[in-house]
């Protein structure tokens, strides 16, 4: 099978040529024979790329550990579950993965692209093969998942612990979704700008992707910070790690886009801009990509590395020099329809959302790469961590979620004083009186009041809007009004759907708030005794080590402690934390001990607790508790923000949107005859 | 058999299963609210033998000068992270207690501070100092969004202060009606819109 996995990456890469030359040829030629030829290239690298998909599934799962991939990441005893995600656990794999993912995505668009927007397919399939293409050749040259040992070991080395959680069977993949969909928008918009269609015809043509491809990042990203806090044991989500900044920046730059391109359909405007953001948006994903695997920045994340640094390093370089020279090149076709008419309107505040996104973005680029920066300058290589991150994005963020609640409820193209009025004055009495409450409570962390106090204001907004529909539904239509709030989302999923996501943002930055009132202790304990903690509600948490036990699991041997748990004297539950110790089929230890974390969530807080170890090889356990507030908020934000996200791509019409598409051309009714 | 006999006839197979792994000889178990520790049945499975907790180790002082200090074992955590969440690292909790060490001398924070960073160069920091060419770090992204958003909202003022007439495109281009039809759908469009 590995044999025929071989033979399918090397037809791929072929058939990824050969659909480039044929795609840009039947396109400038406008030749029927090779556009139909390129677009049957791009289905046949899809089924090629799939099959080698399945070769080397099937090698996973018959541990062929000839095979060093499958014997560096797999054993005989891993969980089916890990054994099937392995296939993107390695450099080699997630290569293989993000071009079969994208060859599919790239028939996609070949097969559900509508009619009206076939002009720009022999482009859109040529650029995608580039990008599988050179995926491929990547795997080709020097990071072949196929490779095979020179000998057969008994057993693999198997999965990495830390990568044996569920999370990481589903976070990997979405967030290489949603790096990899971002490839069609950008293509699309190459293909706009080498046909000169510039009008807002491709941004049709692109919406969904778009949308899939934010959906894609937003739900990885929070994936992936609920692994990294069940699974890594430092009782955070959010570490500033370059890895995870990797995967924050295009999704900053692609949610700027989508507020952007509503101004470019309603008013003609920020064409140059958009065009922009979905280059920027793509190049972001490769040098996440990039830096992910090459190893150039050191991330807890980084799982692999290996040489192909330079590979991506190139195709980085040539892909941001070609995409923004052909911009430069056609930048005159861009220009806006329509100026704007005043400073206190929707547009001048999604410039300045798109400012704030693109300024953080800009900002957690600057802090990524600074040490890298600061050695070729000084010759001093400096840590750039978390202080520095939080100091300088946390107040662009609060403002960021304030533009949260201020640009959706200004009017387009000029926002008068009674509109103002109106639409403000609830929400911000609203946040000026959850300030006073917080100030007068006690709390003294002025980011956390004013980000509380803000998400307040924002909240009031979205309420507001939500309730003035539903009233306005009720009374023009008689329509009970929970149907009338469904009807409301349903006739206009674009913008309520959008104010979900907005909630699901309010969500996260209070969730956010509650790191800053975190409290942990360290204790020693023998089976009976116990610590107390004072949680940031004012209850006290005595924790009681019970004792620790012993047992064989699939492919672990683990020691457990468990400790019960008491809220101001009464008993609340148990919880359990173990240490694992993975093995081999022979019982072999394959990695350093791993920590599994116990803990307890409600809406207020988490309770977390980690076993450090145990003393003198005795039950006196060595524990870290912590308490965290409000992390629950943070994994249901980002649920709503998902939510929001299904509700705006759901198909079907709008009749809002559709007028919105028209631009203000209409006719008034009895005036057209 | 029923299925007490059935499961304690699988413990009794249990017990005399030969085990590799068997180091040391199974203490008392002990019962909660003893106090008493009894000897785990293997202790390897628990990683590294730790030590007690002592009260420095949550002293609030010592653990605000850990969270400046990275860890060198190229976890990429802080100190005080590092020891306790990778409890298998050694190079935290030898820093914790080069800390320690250095506030008995009687060292303050920050001479704390510049003592790793003589050791290990300013990369033992999490941060990088504000000084040299380190304030470009922290200064450039902000003032690029200052000097952006001034830029900005100058070619906003100009913009709009072009008269009104500038304002070409589809806007109003094929509607037809009388003025008070056309300022009721307005009147609507901003309703919706708003």
């Amino acid at each position: 099978m590995t044999l025929l996995g071989s033979l399918a990456l090397w037809l791929a890469f072929l058939l990824g040529i050969w659909a480039v030359v044929t795609g840009f040829a039947g396109g400038w030629k406008q030749r029927a024979d090779l556009i139909q030829s390129s677009r049957h290239a791009v289905f046949a690298m899809c089924g090629a790329l799939l099959a080698a998909v399945v070769s080397l599934e099937y090698a996973l799962f018959q541990h062929d550990f000839n095979v060093e991939y499958v014997a560096a990441y797999t054993s005989r005893n891993l969980p089916i579950f890990y054994t099937w995600s392995a296939l993107y656990a390695g450099q080699k794999g997630s290569l293989l993965f993000w071009a079969s993912v994208l060859s599919i995505f790239a028939s996609l668009a070949q097969v559900f692209t509508a009619r009206r927007h076939r002009a720009y397919l022999p482009y859109v399939g040529a650029i995608t093969s580039i990008v599988v293409t050179f995926f491929v050749s990547v795997m080709l040259f020097t990071a072949n998942p196929f490779e095979r040992l020179p000998y057969t070991p008994l057993d693999g080395r198997g999965l990495n612990p830390q990568l044996q959680n569920p999370g990481m069977v589903f976070h990997p993949p979405m967030l290489y979704l949603g790096y990899i969909s971002i490839t069609i928008p950008f293509a699309f918009a190459m293909a706009a700008l080498i046909t000169k269609r510039l009008d807002n015809d491709w941004l049709v043509a692109i919406r969904k992707w778009t949308l899939l491809s934010w959906l894609f990042l937003s739900v990885g990203i929070v994936l992936g910070m609920w692994w990294a806090y069940v699974e890594l044991g430092w009782g955070g989500y959010w570490a500033w790690d370059p890895v995870e900044n990797a995967s924050f920046l295009p999704w900053l730059t692609m949610t700027a886009f989508l507020h952007s391109v509503m101004v470019q359909e309603k008013r003609g405007m920020l064409r140059k801009w958009n065009l922009a953001l979905i280059i920027g948006s793509w190049l972001l994903s490769i040098l996440g990509t990039f830096i992910t695997r090459s190893g150039v920045i050191s991330s807890v994340h980084s799982f692999t590395v290996s040489g192909i640094g330079p590979f991506f390093a190139v195709f980085l370089a040539l892909a941001a020099a070609g995409s923004f020279g052909l911009y430069f090149y056609r930048i005159n076709l861009l220009e806006a329809e329509t100026k704007l008419e005043s400073m206190v309107s929707r547009e001048a505040s999604f410039l300045f959302n798109n400012l704030l996104l693109v300024g953080i973005a800009f900002s957690v680029l600057w802090g990524t790469l600074f040490p890298i920066l600061s050695e070729a300058v000084r010759g001093t290589k400096v840590t750039v961590g978390p202080p520095f991150f939080n100091q300088v994005n946390v107040p662009l963020g609060v403002a960021l979620l304030l533009l949260t609640g201020i640009g959706p409820l200004i009017a387009w193209r000029r926002a008068s004083l009674a509109n103002l009025r109106r639409q403000f004055a609830v929400p911000t009495a609203a946040g000026v009186l959850t300030l006073l409450v917080l100030l007068v409570s006690g709390m003294r962390d002025a980011w956390a009041i004013t980000a509380i106090a803000i998400g307040i204001f924002v909240l009031a907004t979205i309420v507001q809007e939500f309730w003035r529909g539903t009233s306005a539904r009720h009374r023009q239509y008689g329509e009970a009004y929970v149907l009338a709030v469904g009807r409301l989302i349903g006739r206009n999923r674009r913008r309520y759907g959008g104010y979900v996501v907005h909630l699901g943002i309010v969500m996260l930055f209070i969730a956010f708030t509650g790191m800053a009132f975190k409290r942990e202790t360290q204790a020693t304990l023998r089976p009976g005794e116990s610590v107390t903690l004072r949680s940031p509600y004012g209850w006290t948490y005595t924790f009681t080590h019970l004792g620790i036990s012993q047992y064989d699991a699939l492919n672990r041997e683990v020691t457990a402690g468990t400790v019960e748990i008491a809220r101001d004297g009464k008993r609340i539950g148990l919880l359990t934390t173990e240490k694992r110790q993975h093995v081999d089929a022979f019982k072999r230890p394959t990695f350093e001990p791993s920590t599994a974390v116990g803990i307890r969530s409600d809406l207020r807080e988490d309770i977390y607790i980690v076993l450090g170890g145990v003393v003198n090889g005795t039950e006196q356990a060595v524990y870290r508790f912590t308490i965290n507030p409000l992390v629950w908020w943070v994994w249901y934000g980002g649920m709503v923000v998902a939510l929001g996200g299904v509700i705006v791509m759901w198909p079907g019409g709008a009749p809002a949107v559709r007028r919105a598409q028209a631009g203000y051309a209409v006719k008034l009714v009895g005036k057209a005859s | 058999m029923g299925r007490r006999e059935f499961l304690a006839l699988g413990a009794g197979l249990l017990t005399v299963v030969p085990s590799s792994r068997r180091l040391a000889q199974q203490g008392q178990d002990s019962l909660p609210g003893t106090g008493q520790s009894g000897r785990l049945w293997d202790p390897d499975r628990a990683g590294r033998p730790l030590p007690p907790t002592t009260a420095r180790d949550n002293d609030a002082y010592l653990q605000t000068i850990e969270k400046r200090l990275r860890c060198t074992c190229g976890c990429g955590l802080d100190v005080y992270t590092c020891r306790t969440t990778d409890f298998t690292c050694t190079t935290s909790p030898a820093m914790h207690k080069r800390v320690e060490a250095l506030q008995d001398a009687g060292m303050n924070a920050d001479q704390i501070i510049a003592a790793f960073v003589k050791e290990n160069g300013e990369s033992i920091l999490m941060a990088p100092p504000k000084h040299g060419f380190n304030l470009a770090g922290y200064f450039v992204p902000s003032a690029l969004i200052l000097g952006a958003g001034i830029l900005l909202t100058l070619a906003l003022r100009r913009w709009t202060r072009t008269p009104a007439a500038a304002s070409t495109g589809p806007t109003v281009a094929s509607v037809g009606g009388s003025p008070e039809e056309l300022a009721r759908l307005q009147h609507e469009l901003d309703q919706i819109d708003a």
